[in-house]
């Protein structure tokens, strides 16, 4: 297998984008990372995507972009599994290039959220769960993550207020991105006194709805430094499946997948979770971020959060996560956000990262997750010495 | 939702039919023909248990499309005696009974409707035991 | 041979919603305070003619003992239909798993839908067309807002399984009439969510006539007379018409008592004479005989006389009596029950 890098990246603020199409979106996110690398023709493009069918009953999106891209005659697919779409493309780039069947691979994400009403993207969000025996019967999506907070503060006794400080944290670190979804700081109390979603998630403890788009263009390592002075090696990878029904899980306090990707993808990279300088993470809900934490193996179970609370996941704490705001605050456009993650410790890794970037990072990670811990990718980056 | 893909799932969501592994007995709602527990296919169908103790819930106050008119309500995992766990929302009940280990049992209910003229869409829900 | 029908199983529901009829008075305000029953069982929001006869009926299975794919009919008597054209009778024959072998069918006949299903199954269960058939009684009762009806339309219901007398049975049926003229006192046309009315012409002519003139009928063909009786159970439209109509029979308000309910639980129509014979059942013992008289607008009057045989005894538990169903509440408040009857439009 060939090693693999990331020579360029692209992506469009968080945004409601009223003015701009599925395919606009994109395009803007495209054309930045094709001129960074100075490139107009590719081998192949894989484009994360979960909603285009019911928000704009577009599908075979693969050739939509490649058409308003300006490419000529490329393979090109749209990767679909739900919140994980962005991670699934991103590792069938890397596997397109690593087995030496294409040299320039495009690896997209796109998402356009704000085309249908709320009842809608809730009806879409559910599903990523199983559709006959949860969805049918009202269960959404906010409301399985829920259950999930509930049984995890029932088993660890961990308070609202400590959960809170996740969001609380990506929203300081979104403050300081220019292209986050909702950059300002907020506080536990409003966390605390927001409305309830599902209970017991409230309106702060869960990411907002938002169009996006993102892009990284990826070749083989040995011939990286043909495009750029400062590639970034994909240095390991994993992603694994669980039961797509959160009721079939034994344990509902940890996501199996994550771990199982986790350990794959760290020892392809021969790392441990301690050599992680900076690492995206799912969290899609509070309690997503917490559970992720801690089965990434950054913390013990049941201590993620009081480890937030302390700092350590802040610029130049244990490990530096989600400095660009994370899905609560940069925004989660359902299938971009896996290369959004990607693009973001990308720019770490170069030093590109701005007012939030981490001194001397080298080793970053991404994890991102689909449905209620149904599928997770887990990648990990390294700067090149 | 569609007639057909409601119909041909009638006999498990009214009258609670699993499936269970004749190797090694772990139960499953819904049927299943795999057993994610010892990988056999030899799964017969069963008469699940209709009462049962709350998981996990949660009380939804966004609704998706159809559920608006029941906001808000409590969705829960339940384990029902016989092991087998199920989604099911709980019904006749104030959010503030409930706890993890409350006592439920199955009834019959309306889930939701297609609209006016559509189709009702019927199976069960859970109740508190008093 | 035996020449009597009995019943192997009953069960009874009453959904657990509760609005008190002064809380009607209060949106109202035309009634001065005087209202025709304290409160009434109001369905729930996910509830339904259907989702109530199916509850009724899985209770009345379990008190049985028997296996439902032994129930040859299942009747669903009601004016609640949830499908004008689909009948309700697949769903609930479906879910008490009583499907594919068996016959069903919507009766509708006002407030006596449910006792016209008992003449069908006990004929089908003498027939030795099957084992068991079952008749049920339920409805999800609307009255126009601010309608005196409102005060008392009412849910709930009850389902009884017939089967040849034997030792078996918990009680057997010695005597059947059915009453019926054209007598127009309350209708509601097709497409329309209300009924309507002709006042108090649903008294004289149409309730007391048709009862007293079924009930009478009995008497001269039973020879029996009400102090044969241990217990009546009339069609309770309100509080008042039963126990008049018991006293224009010779009944006396003990022999009524236990299957009054309508002060609390209004009225459930079709459910509305087979919960207070439910509720009678519960309490009654071996040898005791009761009379059931129906009564449905349109119009007519079914009357039964029923003896209560020993095996009522080991049949009272675990199912929840009447009763019990009735003291399990929750009040609502009118906006509430606006919603849960969806009069109106989310």
């Amino acid at each position: 297998m060939r090693k693999v890098a990331v020579i360029a990246v692209g992506y469009t603020k968080v945004s409601e984008h009223w003015n701009l199409s599925i395919r606009e979106l994109f395009t803007e996110a495209a054309l930045m990372a094709l001129n960074e690398a100075n490139i107009d023709q590719i081998d192949a493009l894989y484009i994360g995507n979960m909603f285009s069918g019911y928000c704009q009953h577009q599908e075979h999106l693969g050739v939509l972009m490649a058409d308003y891209i300006g490419l000529k005659s490329p393979p090109a697919v749209k990767i679909e599994a739900a919140g994980a779409s962005g991670g699934m493309a991103l590792r069938e780039g890397v596997q397109a290039v690593a087995s030496g069947l294409h040299d320039l691979v495009v690896v997209g994400g796109v998402e356009k959220m704000t085309d249908v009403l709320s009842p809608d993207i809730t009806s879409a969000l559910a599903m990523a769960t199983d559709q006959e025996y949860e969805a049918f019967i009202g269960a959404t999506f906010v409301a399985l993550n829920a259950m999930v907070k509930r049984a995890y503060q029932h088993k660890y006794g961990v308070s609202d207020e400590l959960i809170a400080t996740l969001p609380v944290h990506c929203h300081e670190m979104a403050s300081k991105n220019p292209y986050a979804q909702h950059p300002f700081k907020i506080t536990v109390e409003q966390v605390l006194s927001s409305p309830f979603i599902a209970e017991p998630l409230r309106l702060l403890e869960c990411s907002p709805v938002g169009d996006g788009a993102a892009v990284l263009m990826l070749c083989p390592l040995e011939k990286a430094k043909n495009f750029t002075d400062a590639p970034i090696e994909i240095a390991g990878m994993g992603a694994a499946t669980d039961t797509i029904a959160l009721y079939q899980r034994d344990d509902l306090t940890t996501f199996k997948a994550t771990i199982e990707a986790a350990e794959i993808a760290y020892k392809m990279a021969h790392i441990k979770p301690d050599d992680v300088d900076v690492a995206e993470i799912h969290d899609a809900f509070s309690i997503t971020g917490i559970i992720s934490l801690e089965d990434l193996g950054f913390f013990e179970k049941g201590k993620a959060a009081e480890a937030v609370s302390e700092g350590q996941i802040a610029p130049g704490g244990k490990v530096a996560v989600n400095t660009f705001g994370g899905l609560k605050a940069r925004g989660h456009p359902v299938g971009a956000t896996g290369v959004y993650q990607a693009v973001e410790v990308v720019k770490q890794l170069r030093g590109d990262a701005g007012k939030n970037q981490v001194d001397g990072a080298e080793i970053g990670l991404t994890q991102n997750v689909g449905g209620v811990g149904g599928t997770v990718t887990v990648h990990i980056f390294r700067r090149l010495g | 939702m569609s007639v057909p893909r409601h119909w041909r799932e009638i006999p498990k969501r009214y009258r609670l039919i699993g499936s269970k592994c004749s190797n090694c007995g772990r139960t499953y709602f819904p049927p299943r023909n795999v057993c994610r527990e010892c990988g056999t296919t030899k799964l017969e169908e069963v008469k699940l248990s209709e009462t049962g103790r709350i998981i996990t819930w949660s009380v939804v106050h966004e609704p998706p499309r159809g559920f608006e008119r029941y906001v808000p309500y409590v969705i829960a995992i339940v384990e029902l005696d016989d092991g087998t766990r199920l989604m099911s929302q709980i019904t006749d009940c104030e959010p503030e009974e409930l706890q993890i280990g409350t006592r439920v049992h199955a009834v019959f209910r309306k889930i939701r409707e297609e609209g006016e003229s559509g189709i009702i869409y019927y199976g069960y829900k859970f109740k508190p035991i008093k | 041979m035996t020449k009597e029908a009995g019943i192997i199983g009953y069960g009874a529901y009453i959904p657990i919603y509760r609005i008190k009829a002064q809380e009607i008075a209060r949106m109202w305000g035309n009634n001065n305070g005087h209202v025709p029953i304290m409160e009434k069982a109001v369905a729930g929001i996910d509830e339904d003619l259907v989702t109530i006869a199916v509850e009724a009926a899985k209770y009345a299975i379990r008190r049985a003992k028997i296996d439902p794919r032994e129930i040859g009919a299942v009747y669903v008597g009601t004016e609640s239909k949830p499908y004008a054209v689909k009948p309700s009778g697949t769903i609930v024959a479906e879910a008490i798993g009583a499907t594919p072998l068996v016959v069903t069918a919507d009766f509708e006949f006002a407030c006596k839908a449910g006792t016209e299903a008992f003449h069908a199954c006990m004929d089908h269960v003498l027939a030795g067309r099957m084992k068991y058939a079952m008749a049920i009684g339920a409805d999800t009762a609307q009255g126009r807002p601010g309608d005196q009806l409102e005060y008392t339309a009412a849910s709930g219901g009850a389902a009884f399984i017939f089967t040849k007398k034997s030792d078996k049975t918990l009680a057997y049926c010695e005597g059947a009439v059915s009453f019926v003229t054209d007598t127009p006192d309350f209708w509601r046309r097709a497409h329309e969510h209300y009924p309507m009315h002709a006042e108090r012409f649903t008294g004289k002519p149409a309730y007391f006539h048709h009862i007293v003139s079924s009930v009478k009928t009995l008497m001269e063909t039973t020879g029996l007379r009400p102090s044969d009786f241990k217990y009546a159970v009339f069609h309770q439209p309100n509080a008042k018409f039963p126990v008049k109509v018991a006293k224009m029979l010779g009944f006396t308000l003990d022999q009524i008592k236990p299957g009054l309910l309508s002060p609390e639980i209004g009225n459930c129509y079709a459910g509305s004479s087979l919960v207070g014979f439910a509720a009678t059942l519960d309490v009654a013992n071996p040898d005791d005989r009761i009379l059931l008289a129906s009564y449905g607008s349109g119009a007519g009057s079914d009357a039964f006389s029923f003896v209560v045989q020993d095996t009522i005894l080991e049949k009272r538990n675990p199912i929840p009596s009447v009763r019990s169903l009735i003291s399990e509440r929750k009040y609502i408040d009118y906006s509430m029950y606006v919603k849960f009857r969806g009069k109106i439009r989310a």
